[in-house]
C-alpha cells in the first residue's frame, strides 16, 4: 500500500539548519546532534506511524497571567504538532502555592482566578489547582508525576490499532540508573496514554544553574521521563547551556526548543510595575483579568513587600536537605 | 486650577490587522501624556488607509475597517475612522489630519457669550489638539527620500504635532536629530518609552495566519474569528492591492 506523503512540510524542516533536537533520537543519547530534515524524509514508508498525544504543563507564579503565558501554549502546541509526531491535546496551568514565599506572591486563589478568567475563550488549556491548594510547596517533578499517574489512572482514550511501542525507543540503562533513588519509574510508554511534558521558557531552563533551586535528581527526571518544551527567542543561548549542562545534554533529545520570532515581553514583574504607577495594562493580559485585577486592586507596592526577607521554598528545603547530611555524615 | 490641553490621538496605518501592539500604542501614550501633567487625552482615532494605498498584501478596506472595529469594541476612548478608507484615492496623511481636525472644531460644545458674572468660572473649553501617533518605524521614514512631502512633515510637527512611541531597534532621539525639520520642532514631538517590548507586527500575523499558526493573544479574539470567518491572509486567499508603489510610510 502506498503511503500518500503529507503534502504539507512540517515547520520543523524549515529549522533543520538549527537542528534543533525532536522527539526521541533512537539508540543516540548523547551523540551527536541529528539533523531531523533527514529524520523526517525517510518516515513516509513508515506504516501508520502513531503519534504521541501530549498534555503540556506549565508551572510558575502567574502573578499575573499575562498574554505571553498563554502565547507559549499556542507556541508549542504549532511547534509539536507540526514536528508529526506529536498532537497535543490538552494545556495545563499550574500556579504556584502560595508556600512558595516568592516576593510580591499575591494569594494562590486570586491567581487561580485569573489564570481562569484568562483561558476561559480558550478551547484547550486550562487551570488546574492541585499544585495551588497544596499545604507545602511542591517540586515540579512531583507536580508533573501527579499529572502523568493522573493521566495513566484515566486509562487514555481506548484505540482500535494495536498498541506500538514508541519506535526505536528504550528506556536507556544510565537513565534508569539516575532514577534508582526516585519511586519506581513510569511504565515504559503505553502507547495510549498521553504524556505530559513541562512547558516553560528559556529562564526556567537557565534556572537549573541556580545553586539549591533544583534537585539534580529532579531534573533528570523532569528531562528523563518527562520532557521539555521551551520557548526561547535566544535560542543559541539554550542551546548552550544544554551543551554545558551533562544531564541535559543526556536527554536532549527529549528537549524540544521551540523559536519565538517576535520579541513578546510581556513579564508578570512588568506587570505589577505598571499597575503600581497608575500605568494601563490593557492589551498585555486579557481583557478578563485586567478588569479582575481592577476590581480587586490587586497589587500595590504593599503587595510587592510580601515576602521580603523570607527565603524562596526550594532555596529553604534544598539547603536544609544538604545541611542535615553534612550534619549527619 | 491648571487646565490640562486636550488631545486627541490619531494613528493612521494599514492596520492589516490590527494587532494588540497598535492597540498598546495608545495606552501607553496615553499614560505617557497624562503624566506629564500638561495633557489630557480625551479620545483616540484609529484611520485605515485606503485600499489604493496600494501596498503588497493590503486586504480590502471594508474588512480592516471591521476588524479595527471589533478590536475596538472593549475600548472605551478609542474608535475607528473609515473616513480615509473611504475616499476615492489615497489620501496624504497630512490631509487626514487636517481632516479630522476639522471635525473635532466642528463638533466643539459651543461657548456662549458667559457674562462676567458667572458663578460657575470654568476654564473655556479649550481647542483640543489633534496629534499622529505612531511607532519609531514611521518616524524613520520621514527620512526616506520622496516618501514624505517635506510641507508635509512641516505641518505635521508645527501644527500638529507626533507622539512617536518607541520600538527595539530604533533610536528615536537620533532620528530626531539627523532630520532638520524635525529636530527644529522637537518640541512638539512627544517621545513614549514603553518598557513592554511588543513586536508583534501585522506583518508576522500575516505570516502566521499564512502557515495555519496560531496568532491567539497576539490579537483581540473578535479579530481572530472575523479573519477566520472570511478566510483572510490564509495563504490561498486573494487580497487586494500587490503593487509596491511607494509613498508614505505606514505602520504595518
Amino acid at each position: 500500500m502506498v503511503q500518500t506523503p503529507s503534502p504539507k512540510i512540517p515547520q520543523q524542516t524549515q529549522k533543520a539548519s538549527s537542528l534543533v533536537p525532536v522527539g526521541p533520537v533512537p539508540d543516540n543519547p548523547g551523540g551527536a546532534r541529528v539533523c531531523h530534515l533527514d529524520q523526517h524524509l525517510q518516515r513516509p514508508s513508515m506504516e501508520n506511524p502513531q503519534k504521541t498525544e501530549v498534555v503540556l504543563l506549565a508551572c510558575g507564579s502567574f502573578n499575573p497571567i499575562t498574554n505571553m503565558h498563554l502565547r507559549l501554549f499556542e507556541l508549542a502546541k504549532d511547534h509539536m504538532n507540526a514536528t508529526g509526531k506529536y498532537r497535543v491535546i490538552k494545556g495545563i496551568i499550574s500556579p504556584v502555592g502560595d508556600a512558595y514565599k516568592k516576593k510580591g506572591l499575591i494569594s494562590a486563589h486570586h491567581r487561580v482566578v485569573m489564570a481562569q478568567l484568562a483561558t476561559k475563550n480558550s478551547g484547550w488549556v486550562e487551570v488546574d489547582t492541585w499544585e495551588s491548594l497544596q499545604k507545602e510547596w511542591v517540586e515540579t517533578a512531583k507536580v508533573l508525576r501527579h499529572h502523568q499517574e493522573k493521566l495513566e489512572a484515566s486509562g487514555g482514550e481506548q484505540r482500535d490499532s494495536p498498541v506500538l511501542e514508541r519506535p526505536g525507543r528504550k528506556r536507556k540503562w544510565t537513565e534508569q540508573r539516575s532514577e534508582v533513588s526516585q519511586k519506581k519509574p513510569l511504565e515504559p510508554q503505553r502507547k495510549d496514554v498521553p504524556r505530559v511534558k513541562l512547558l516553560c521558557g528559556a529562564d526556567l531552563l537557565e534556572s537549573f544553574g541556580v545553586p539549591d533551586l533544583w534537585k539534580r535528581e529532579d531534573i533528570a527526571n523532569i528531562v528523563g521521563s518527562y520532557g521539555l518544551v521551551c520557548i526561547t527567542r535566544a535560542g543559541n543561548d539554550a542551546q548552550r547551556f544544554i551543551y554545558e549542562s551533562d544531564v541535559l545534554w543526556r536527554h536532549q533529545a527529549n528537549i524540544h526548543l521551540v523559536n519565538e520570532w517576535i520579541t513578546n515581553d510581556i513579564s508578570s514583574t512588568k506587570i505589577r510595575r505598571a499597575l503600581r504607577r497608575s500605568q494601563s495594562i490593557r492589551y498585555l493580559v486579557p481583557d478578563l483579568v485586567q478588569e479582575y485585577i481592577e476590581k480587586h486592586d490587586l497589587y500595590s507596592a504593599e503587595s510587592e513587600e510580601r515576602n521580603v526577607g523570607v527565603i524562596l521554598a526550594p532555596l529553604q528545603r534544598n539547603r536544609a536537605a544538604t545541611n542535615s547530611r553534612t550534619t549527619t555524615a | 486650577m491648571k487646565s490640562r490641553i486636550p488631545v486627541v490621538l490619531l494613528a493612521c496605518g494599514s492596520f492589516n490587522p490590527i494587532t494588540n501592539m497598535h492597540l498598546r500604542l495608545f495606552e501607553v501614550a496615553r499614560d505617557h501624556l497624562h503624566q506629564t501633567g500638561t495633557y489630557q487625552v480625551i479620545g483616540g482615532i484609529i484611520s485605515p488607509v485606503n485600499d489604493n494605498y496600494r501596498k503588497k498584501e493590503l486586504v480590502a478596506a471594508h474588512h480592516r475597517v471591521a476588524m479595527v472595529r471589533l478590536a475596538l469594541q472593549t475600548s472605551d476612548w478609542i474608535r475607528v475612522d473609515p473616513w480615509e478608507s473611504e475616499q476615492a484615492q489615497w489620501t496624504e496623511t497630512v490631509k487626514v489630519l487636517r481632516h479630522h481636525h476639522r471635525e473635532l472644531l466642528r463638533y466643539l460644545p459651543q461657548e456662549e457669550g458667559r457674562g462676567q458674572g458667572s458663578a460657575v468660572s470654568q476654564a473655556p473649553a479649550a481647542v483640543p489638539e489633534l496629534k499622529l501617533l505612531c511607532g519609531a518605524d514611521i518616524l524613520k521614514t520621514f527620512q526616506t527620500p520622496n516618501l514624505w512631502e517635506d510641507e508635509h512633515i512641516q505641518e505635521i510637527v508645527e501644527k500638529f504635532g507626533l507622539v512617536c512611541v518607541d520600538r527595539v531597534g530604533h533610536d528615536l532621539k537620533r532620528y530626531i536629530s539627523d532630520t532638520p525639520i524635525l529636530q527644529r520642532y522637537q518640541h512638539n514631538i512627544l517621545l513614549v518609552r514603553e518598557p513592554v517590548q511588543n513586536e508583534i507586527s501585522a506583518t508576522y500575523v500575516r505570516r502566521a495566519l499564512g502557515h495555519g499558526h496560531s496568532v491567539k493573544y497576539l490579537l483581540p479574539d473578535a479579530v481572530i474569528a472575523y479573519i477566520k470567518d472570511h478566510n483572510l491572509y490564509s495563504s490561498g486567499s486573494s487580497c487586494k492591492g500587490s503593487s509596491t508603489q511607494n509613498n508614505e510610510g505606514k505602520t504595518s
